[in-house]
């Protein structure tokens, strides 16, 4: 069953086609990529998914929900949580404050209860601190609750926006990018984490990756773009030998 | 038919200030993205050294200033100004190039006061009247005033900004400054001294102003401390209306803002002509932020 | 550590309602001046300081509710108590009417469009006959208790020493809400915040509504305090002055803000005779603050323990990204 349908998505900037008719399904409860050479259109893709950029035409569907014109904050609200390629943390703010803002759409308490502290104002509060600190825990950022998120080591910055996007509570959540920067045990730590939090929350996670070795390690579906447009999708083994593929990133010979 | 030119004729001399300053907003703007809020002060820097020096001169000594000693004061007060321009860049916006916007309005909004507050310490808050005037004569064009004065100054502002325009388009400055406008780390990397063609852009900007000031000076004949903060807004205005960021653009902005004003102040009433410059900034502001020139920009995260 | 910073408080409080007994009238009335910046100023550290909104047109927020109050006591002489709520609601509306076209833009032109409001206002209020055009509205007559008249320097003092209490508090108390926090997300990273499922467009217009109401309960007492006002207590430099305070006390800091509204107003009756100095005193102090401590004089923290394990080294922010 999917979770996620997105149908003959196009993305066109002035005269530039950043992304063309691009189709693929995310399966509920799976660990899922994109990949594609770098300015494939990857990241545009997560931004018209999360409501970031409005599709030129094309259609998404979270749960059979259609997300086109919706805001960003809706579609958040609706169970889709997202990370940024270059962190996006509050920089100022302590990193239980940061992951805080995640509650804030699971929440209601307006201005009254704020004012006279009703009685489930505090119950509120109480609550999202909870939550907060649960997926503090999780990622495993404790020691550094108090800080300010910019004086976090750059590893627990990743894993502090991680745990920030959880606290959503999400269905499905999305990863531009999360190893970049990770040196090795950093990374073999990202991937019991995104394992962890398929199992052991049930969310869909759905990710950019340029690491191909984390990305065969944990993805179970792997969709490849190039110039905007679909060129393979399958299993890692599938997609990685396939020609176009191996075409399409050839002269980055780094990469596979 | 003769009021109507009449108004057109005295909006575009205003127009013509406006453009004057409008152009060093938008070329700092361009150049490094900070909006210059004391940037309508060195309007008013221009119009009190140009009385400072005219007044020596034509003063006590009795020396009779001709058309060669006034043009000596205009670019000696242009020159000063200009250094003025780059002093402030290099003390109080420089250290924060890299800062929060936050920080550096503030800091604009600070080096504004200070400037407004500096000269009425030095010259007084009171309104000093200028020490030449320019003649009333002029001809009739079909029914209509138009002085000798107005249009010298609408010639000479015209001169002005097409040496600015063969500087930026013909010199090497002019090029390293639309390449730094464009990116500036690239520029850093291939070896052009950034901070010299930000500093050499405030110079400009302010030198430009002053002109305007010592022009304002001589054409309304009264000159305040406070002159150059609404007149800063409204070429600020006139920057946005042509596309900030855009030299064409400024020129024409302010011209287009000099002349719709005049109207407005004939039908509507003076006490609403700074009403119909705002009102139309933050109209542009919020639908066409862009400009009438202005490129589309592409919004990206 | 926190008890004795609540007792602390409650000292100072106290203190604060036994001034009047200890000073005499011109300096009480520094003290109120003091007191009204307080109100003036936590209303614009929701917006500048909470949410990172550059505001220069604060003062009209300040003139709607004054102009509120005294057309309604005067023309329609109506009880001061019965004007608060009315001028809340319209500054809460010029709030709103302020902050709608100015949600997409960046920060620099929402600063001049907020400066154009402003100069707009005041030139509204010096052109409309309903304000009195540029001599204002005077005779607006003193608020009742009862049968009390509140007419003297002590009552007036009083009353703003309330209001400023209770500013302090709803800052205080927003600021360690859902709500508050909101706003500095927003103030942090708009589009992260947005990500979160923070809708910044109502929230922005909250902030700017919950400002301008904030300002406007300081114009209502002032309306009623001086008996009569005037376009030029709206002006630009108003609104200058503001910031400034906020800004000198550091942005967001609810304590430093009380401090910056105390050094905007008493440094200058300190250096009397200096006058002409004032502005340009002012103008150089931004400066140098801004350059030298952003933060301000009382930083807001956010850390809320001391940084312990040395060992953590920070990492560069801008790490190479590996392909």
């Amino acid at each position: 069953m999917s979770i996620l349908t997105v149908k003959n998505l196009k993305l066109q900037f002035g005269g530039l086609l950043a992304v063309n008719d691009l189709s693929f399904t995310v399966e509920k409860n799976s660990i899922s990529s994109i990949i594609g050479p770098n300015g494939a259109g990857k990241t545009s893709v997560f931004n018209m998914i999360t409501g970031f950029y409005r599709p030129t035409s094309g259609e998404i569907e979270l749960d059979g929900t259609s997300l086109v014109n919706k805001k960003p904050s809706q579609i958040t609200k609706l169970g889709m949580a997202r990370t940024f390629q270059n962190l996006r943390l509050f920089p100022n703010l302590s990193a239980l404050d940061n992951v805080k803002s995640g509650m804030h759409c699971r929440t209601k308490e307006a201005v009254w209860g704020a004012l006279f502290h009703t009685k489930s104002q505090k119950e509120e509060e109480r609550l999202i601190e909870e939550v907060a600190q649960e997926c503090i825990d999780f990622v495993g950022v404790r020691k550094y609750m108090q800080r300010s998120a910019k004086n976090l080591p750059y590893g627990a910055q990743r894993y502090l926006e991680i745990a920030r996007a959880l606290a959503t509570k999400p269905k499905i959540l999305l990863l531009d990018e999360p190893a970049a920067g990770l040196n090795f045990e950093e990374k073999q730590y990202l991937i019991q984490l995104i394992r962890r939090i398929r199992d052991e929350f049930h969310i869909t996670v759905l990710m950019i990756e340029h690491d191909m070795g984390l990305i065969k390690e944990i993805s179970e579906h792997i969709t490849v773009i190039d110039y905007g447009c679909k060129i393979a999708e399958g299993t890692p083994n599938e997609v990685l030998n396939n020609e176009k593929v191996i075409e399409a990133y050839l002269g980055k010979e780094e990469v596979i | 038919m003769d009021v109507f030119l009449q108004i057109f004729f005295d909006g575009l001399v205003m127009g013509a200030f406006y453009s004057l300053i409008a152009l060093g907003y938008t070329m700092v703007y361009g150049i490094i993205k900070l909006l210059n809020f004391a940037h309508g002060d060195f309007y008013m820097l221009g119009a009190f050294i140009g009385y400072a020096l005219l007044s020596f001169f034509t003063g006590d000594g009795g020396l009779n200033t001709g058309l060669l000693g006034i043009g000596a004061v205009f670019i000696v007060t242009m020159i000063i100004v200009g250094l003025a321009g780059m002093g402030v860049e290099r003390i109080a916006y420089r250290p924060l190039l890299t800062a929060p916007r936050l920080s550096i309005l503030i800091t604009a909004i600070g080096v504004s006061l200070s400037l407004e507050y500096a000269s009425m310490i030095g010259w007084g808050a009171s309104y000093k009247v200028y020490p030449i005037k320019l003649p009333k004569n002029g001809l009739e064009i079909i029914g209509a005033q138009i002085s000798f004065a107005q249009i010298g100054l609408i010639v000479l502002s015209a001169l002005l900004m097409i040496g600015l325009r063969l500087f930026i388009e013909k010199t090497i400055y002019g090029k390293a400054m639309r390449a730094i406008a464009l990116d500036q780390a690239a520029c850093s990397l291939m070896g052009i001294n950034v901070y010299r063609i930000i500093s050499l852009t405030f110079f400009i900007g302010a030198f430009l102003a002053a002109g305007a000031g010592i022009m304002s000076g001589v054409y309304y004949g009264t000159i305040n401390f406070m002159m150059g903060f609404i007149i800063g807004l409204k070429a600020f205005t006139a920057a946005v209306l042509g596309g900030i960021g855009n030299i064409t653009g400024a020129m024409i902005g302010g011209i287009v803002l000099g002349i719709v004003e005049s109207y407005g102040t004939y039908y509507l009433g003076g006490s609403w002509k700074d009403v119909l410059a705002f009102g139309i900034l933050i109209l542009f502001l919020v639908f066409k932020p862009t400009g009438i020139l202005g490129a589309k920009e592409m919004e990206r995260m | 550590m926190k008890k004795y910073k609540k007792h602390s408080l409650l000292l100072l409080v106290l203190a604060m309602f036994l001034l009047p007994f200890l000073l005499d009238i011109y300096w009480l009335d520094v003290i109120t001046l003091v007191l009204f910046y307080v109100v003036l100023t936590q209303g614009l550290n929701i917006v500048v300081g909470y949410t990172g909104l550059l505001d220069l047109g604060y003062a009209a927020f300040f003139a709607v509710g004054a102009y509120t109050t005294a057309i309604l006591m005067t023309t329609f002489h109506w009880s001061f108590w019965l004007t608060l709520p009315v001028a809340a609601l319209f500054a809460a509306i010029a709030g709103i009417i302020v902050g709608t076209p100015t949600l997409r833009l960046r920060s620099d032109y929402l600063a001049i469009v907020t400066l154009g409001f402003g100069e707009i206002v005041r030139i509204l209020a010096i052109n409309l006959d309903i304000t009195g055009s540029a001599s204002g509205i005077y005779g607006i007559p003193r608020p009742t208790i009862g049968s009390y008249v509140l007419s003297s320097q002590q009552d007036f003092y009083y009353l703003i020493l309330i209001i400023a209490i209770l500013s302090v508090l709803v800052v205080y108390r927003l600021g360690h809400s859902r709500i508050g926090r909101a706003w500095v997300y927003i103030r942090e990273d708009e589009d992260a915040a947005e990500a979160m499922g923070i809708n910044r467009i109502r929230l922005k217009l909250l902030s700017y509504a919950t400002g301008a109401v904030i300002g406007s309960l300081a114009g209502s007492i002032f309306a009623v305090k001086m008996s009569a006002i005037a376009p030029l207590s709206f002006s630009f430099l108003q609104s200058v002055m503001i910031l400034l305070a906020v800004v000198l006390g550091g942005l967001g800091s609810i304590p430093g803000v009380v401090i910056g509204a105390a050094l905007v107003i008493v440094l200058p009756e300190v250096l009397r005779g200096a006058e002409d100095w004032r502005y340009l005193i002012f103008g150089v102090a931004l400066v140098i603050m801004m350059i030298f401590r952003p933060q301000g004089i009382l930083p807001k923290k956010y850390e809320t323990e001391d940084r312990s394990d040395p060992e953590e080294e920070t990492n560069d922010k801008n790490h190479s990204i590996s392909v």
